[in-house]
């Protein structure tokens, strides 16, 4: 019998529906995975007595012959921007170590409605701002893969998500959420080989989560596979008045609607994803893709962003100007971390707070963000940046004219190891240039994975849709899952 | 008024004057929270985790603060703007627990208004003059610091924290103290009479920030300086009067004036340098990316406008035309809400034969003047509306006399009674029984001979005499109606 570890979220849930285990046994294999898998450092706290409770409310629930919630018996990774009622939730920050908020965010609390457990609150880049998970205060979350060069390399599982990217791969979970200002799901999800989406920005409540750029931020789920995202994703989506900008709109039957049969559907290809230096790996993955998506049903035609070159800047400036502001109010004042110097005042108080409480990545977005939105640089940057990000959506839904979805790579490479980029913060920037684009835009959007590099680490390929479409984002997910055939794995080090 | 100078030794100097007045919002709850709003609760049990600015938490919008101020702005006859925006002030403090306020910068929710004031409010004839309003803006209010609690600490409460303001901008159309004090009144009654805020200025409710220039007549607009959070009219012009009079003695002595805030000591009766513009903070205001842009559809602000009471200016002319109340007792019944509230009532409980002149005049003169005397507010008044209307029917139907109707009012103020059964009880019924008058008449005249002579001799005044000896010895009820036309007949 196949290891419960190795279940997908739907395994896990018909076979429990079925009866063939206990939810129990699930949440107690994946609590022993957890636990012997410290060396991933992919979990900032573990929380086996939330996901046994809630097994132990499945079994109950079953045995009274009670219908099953939809995640009856499914413990998950919560990635630690998510606000959970009684569990420290720290953004992977030292600010706000030993925070244990006495809410539930809406996200999570949907989730554990639908019957799902905690097995813990997964590691993120420092208030999700990274994308090779460097800068955790908690320090860096590795990735389950290495090299095939034979290299014991430790390699950087993508950011920020990556605590959630690495326990998946790993199977320390079988599923786990994300957020996604730029790409915080869709790059993770393409480095370790595993699927995750970004929906439409205001399907799924930003209440209770920690927030690092409001207009872009937004949950999504990140699983092993493209049905397992469509699950997760109902379970967590939904119109929330304490939000709002959440979207007063019924959540589709996603799983339900899953068809990997494109005829029908136009995929545009848009001809300024091609950047200079992109490995010819990742060109050759995406002409497997486009021919994919053709054996599928779907048309291919060309389309032009013509403005993409212009979407990592103004992200740049957009994110880090919202970040300043949305994270002015760890101050040392009412929660978290304080510092006070003898013979401190207020200000003092203050500085002394915030150099101890951020880490470096996060006071240099503080600093970028602070500069933009400054008196008499305003107009040269941050309004510069608003009139390039209406105008990057102006592309796509120009593109929409042409076609209903569009491939692309997820990342211009495939993971690198772990300092590798450390040192050039603008190097690491470029990983997000794919994934930006439609962020900025509020599209949704998801990686799946697509095969292998030459140094056997795994490569994603993105679909992007029309906003609210993410039923045609998944199905052509489930088309290029289907016939990738990806079922390379990390094989266990750790 | 508009002619008010100062008078300094290279001249005359005019004073230009803008206001903000920030008034808090009547609501339930907070301008982005559901949390209560009630004055003067135990520190910080006011607070939601939105006010509170913890991690992850959302403002959403309360329709209610927002009505209101789209209604203040139809009230002053303002452009209500379909789409605002709310755009975040950054800045640290300790009693602002997001790091930023939540305001209205850019695209503020209510335009271009004017309030009329009269240039002398003792006198209606007096000219008017309309000060135009730049806008109205919606933001939140900060919390507030303790500092006298602790040794060494400072303590927050956040009581007040989210709170809805309106931030009513003027503009500089005013040039003297009195011109500001009628200004800062009349907006009061406005806001009262919409019901938009309280214009508690003692608790707070309604603050002052007052922008003050002097110039030469004629010339441009000086260098000005904002002294904040003035919380009293009174202190409202002593603070333009003497920020006026400081910055003549500067510019005369050959110094300049510094923009800069300035804050009031009621005490000494000054204005003090607070932060001068030099370590003025860079708030660096944007779009508030949580929220999204205000909408108001047609519906709703059909709803705030029918929703609008009959506004001071209006009723003081219908009271004028309709109800033939002359100019002054229309401009006293309306200048504030309870009072109009308090005249309607009475109108409203009124018999027929009970003109609106005669209300009103009693209102104002028999009244106030006991209310005053009182220390009392119309707003508890220890006579009630119908029991003024009961004393008003019994003068006008005879039944008690105008002198007798005082004597009432005042025994309905000691004891609580009833006009009529004080009238009753108390046998204060006017008598128009001749009989009785001519008797009491001719005993007048038997014990004055003299004055009658000097009466039928041409001493016209005298009649008063005959009168007032009449009425006493009728002990005050004796209809005059009929004593002066028996006196008449009888002293020929």
């Amino acid at each position: 019998m196949t290891k419960l570890t190795d279940l997908t979220v739907a395994g896990i849930r018909d076979g429990f529906r079925a009866g063939d285990f206990s939810a129990r046994e699930v949440a107690e294999g994946f609590n022993a995975a957890v636990a012997g898998a410290k060396a991933l450092n992919a979990f900032i706290v573990d929380t086996p007595d939330h996901a046994l409770a809630a097994a132990d409310a499945a079994d109950a629930a079953r045995a009274a012959g009670d219908a099953a919630k939809p995640l009856a018996g499914v413990p998950i990774g919560m990635k630690d921007l998510f606000c959970t009622k009684g569990v420290q939730t720290t953004a992977a920050s030292h600010i706000l170590e030993g925070f244990v908020p006495p809410y539930e965010s809406t996200v999570s609390g949907k989730l554990w409605e639908a019957g799902a457990g905690m097995l813990g609150k997964l590691n993120l880049d420092q208030f999700a701002m990274g994308s090779s998970n460097e800068t955790s205060y908690f320090g860096n979350v590795i990735s389950p893969w290495r090299r095939s060069d034979g290299g014991n390399a430790a390699m950087a599982p993508g950011g920020s998500s990556g605590g959630s990217a690495s326990a998946i791969a790993a199977r320390l979970c079988p599923a786990a959420t994300g957020t996604d200002t730029g790409g915080s799901i869709r790059q993770p999800a393409a480095f370790v080989g595993i699927s995750g989406i970004k929906p439409t920005y205001g399907r799924c409540s930003r209440w209770g989560v920690v927030a690092f750029a409001s207009s872009l931020d937004q949950a999504g789920p990140m699983a092993r596979d493209v049905r397992d995202c469509a699950i997760m994703l109902e379970a967590m989506s939904g119109f929330d008045p304490k939000d709002s900008t959440s979207l007063d709109l019924a959540v589709p039957q996603w799983e339900a609607g899953l068809s990997s049969d494109l005829k029908g559907k136009r995929v545009g290809i848009p001809k300024e994803y091609r950047v200079e230096g992109m490995p010819a790996e990742i060109e050759a993955l995406w002409q497997q893709g486009i021919d994919w998506l053709r054996d599928a049903g779907a048309e291919i035609v060309e389309v032009s962003l013509p403005h993409t070159r212009y979407a990592l800047p103004a992200y740049y400036i957009i994110a880090p100007a919202e970040a300043s502001s949305n994270l002015a109010r760890y101050d040392g004042v009412r929660y978290g971390q304080r510092e006070l110097p003898e013979g401190a005042n207020l200000q003092d108080m203050y500085a002394a707070t915030r150099s101890a409480g951020f880490g470096p990545e996060v006071k240099r977005r503080i600093m970028i963000g602070t500069y933009v939105l400054s008196a008499g640089y305003y107009d040269a940057y941050y309004t510069q940046a608003q009139k390039v990000r209406t105008l990057i959506a102006r592309d796509f839904a120009e593109a929409w004219d042409h076609c209903d979805l569009l491939l692309t790579p997820t990342a211009p490479s495939a993971a690198f190891a772990l300092g590798e980029k450390m040192a050039d913060p603008l190097a690491m920037y470029l990983n997000d240039v794919f994934t930006v684009p439609s962020s900025l835009a509020g599209l949704p959007a998801m990686s799946v994975p697509g095969g292998l590099d030459a140094g056997g680490l795994p490569l994603g390929l993105q679909v992007i849709g029309r906003p609210l479409d993410e039923q045609s984002v998944l199905n052509a997910g489930l088309a290029l899952e289907e016939r990738a055939g990806f079922t390379a794995r990390a094989e266990a080090w750790w | 008024m508009s002619s008010y100078r100062i008078q300094g030794a290279t001249g005359d100097w005019e004073v230009v004057i803008g206001l903000e007045v920030h008034a808090q919002v009547t609501s339930h709850a907070k301008l982005f929270s559901g949390a209560s709003t009630a004055f003067g609760s135990e520190p910080n049990t006011q607070v939601s985790l939105v006010d509170a600015a913890m991690p992850g938490m959302l403002p959403t919008p309360n329709r209610e603060c927002i009505r209101q101020a789209v209604r203040t702005g139809m009230a002053i006859d303002a452009a209500i703007n379909k789409w605002s925006r709310f755009d975040r002030k950054n800045y640290f403090y300790a009693d602002l627990p997001q790091g930023y306020q939540i305001s209205q910068l850019y695209h503020p929710l209510v335009g271009e208004g004017t309030i009329t004031v009269q240039l002398d409010e003792k006198d209606p004839e007096s000219p008017v003059k309309a000060i135009g309003v730049e806008r109205i803006h919606v933001e939140q209010d900060a919390g507030k610091l303790m500092h006298d609690q602790h040794p060494t600490r400072s303590y927050v409460d956040l009581n007040r924290s989210g709170v809805a303001l309106m931030e009513i901008v003027s503009k500089p159309d005013m040039r003297s103290p009195a011109e500001a004090g009628a200004y800062v009144r009349k907006l009061r009654s406005i806001l009262r009479y919409v019901g938009s805020c309280d214009g508690n200025m003692e608790e707070g409710s309604m603050r002052a920030d007052v922008n003050v220039s002097v110039r030469k007549p004629g010339e441009e607009f000086g260098t000005r300086t904002e002294t904040k959070n003035v919380n009293s009219v009174r202190f409202v012009m002593a603070v333009i009067e003497h920020e006026a009079r400081r910055q003549v003695d500067v510019l005369e002595a050959g110094g300049k004036i510094v923009q800069e805030t300035r804050l009031y000591d009621p005490d000494r009766g000054e204005t003090r340098s607070m932060r001068s513009k030099e370590d003025a903070h860079d708030y660096r205001y944007f779009p508030d990316p949580d929220l999204l842009p205000l909408v108001l559809d047609d519906a709703f602000l059909a709803e705030c406008r029918a929703s609008l009471p009959e506004l001071p200016d209006p009723k003081r002319r219908r009271y004028e035309t309709e109800l033939g109340l002359s100019a002054y007792n229309a401009a006293v019944l309306t200048a504030e809400v309870e009072t109009t509230r308090w005249f309607e009532a009475l109108l409203a409980e009124c018999a027929s034969q009970v003109t609106a002149k005669a209300a009103a005049n009693w209102l104002i003169s028999d009244l106030f003047g006991a209310l005053n005397r009182l220390g009392r507010d119309i707003a508890d008044s220890p006579v009630s509306p119908a029991q003024g209307a009961e004393l008003l029917a019994l003068i006008a139907d005879g039944t008690i006399s105008n002198t007798l109707g005082k004597q009432v009012f005042e025994i309905m103020l000691e004891t609580g009674q009833g006009a009529g059964a004080i009238v009753e009880e108390r046998g204060l019924k006017q008598t128009s029984d001749t009989g009785a008058i001519e008797a009491e008449i001719a005993k007048v005249i038997a014990a004055n001979p003299d004055k009658v002579a000097d009466y039928r001799g041409g001493k016209d005044k005298l009649f008063g005499f005959f009168v007032g000896q009449t009425m006493k010895a009728m002990a005050g009820k004796a209809n005059p109606g009929v004593v002066n036309e028996l006196l008449k007949k009888v002293l020929g």
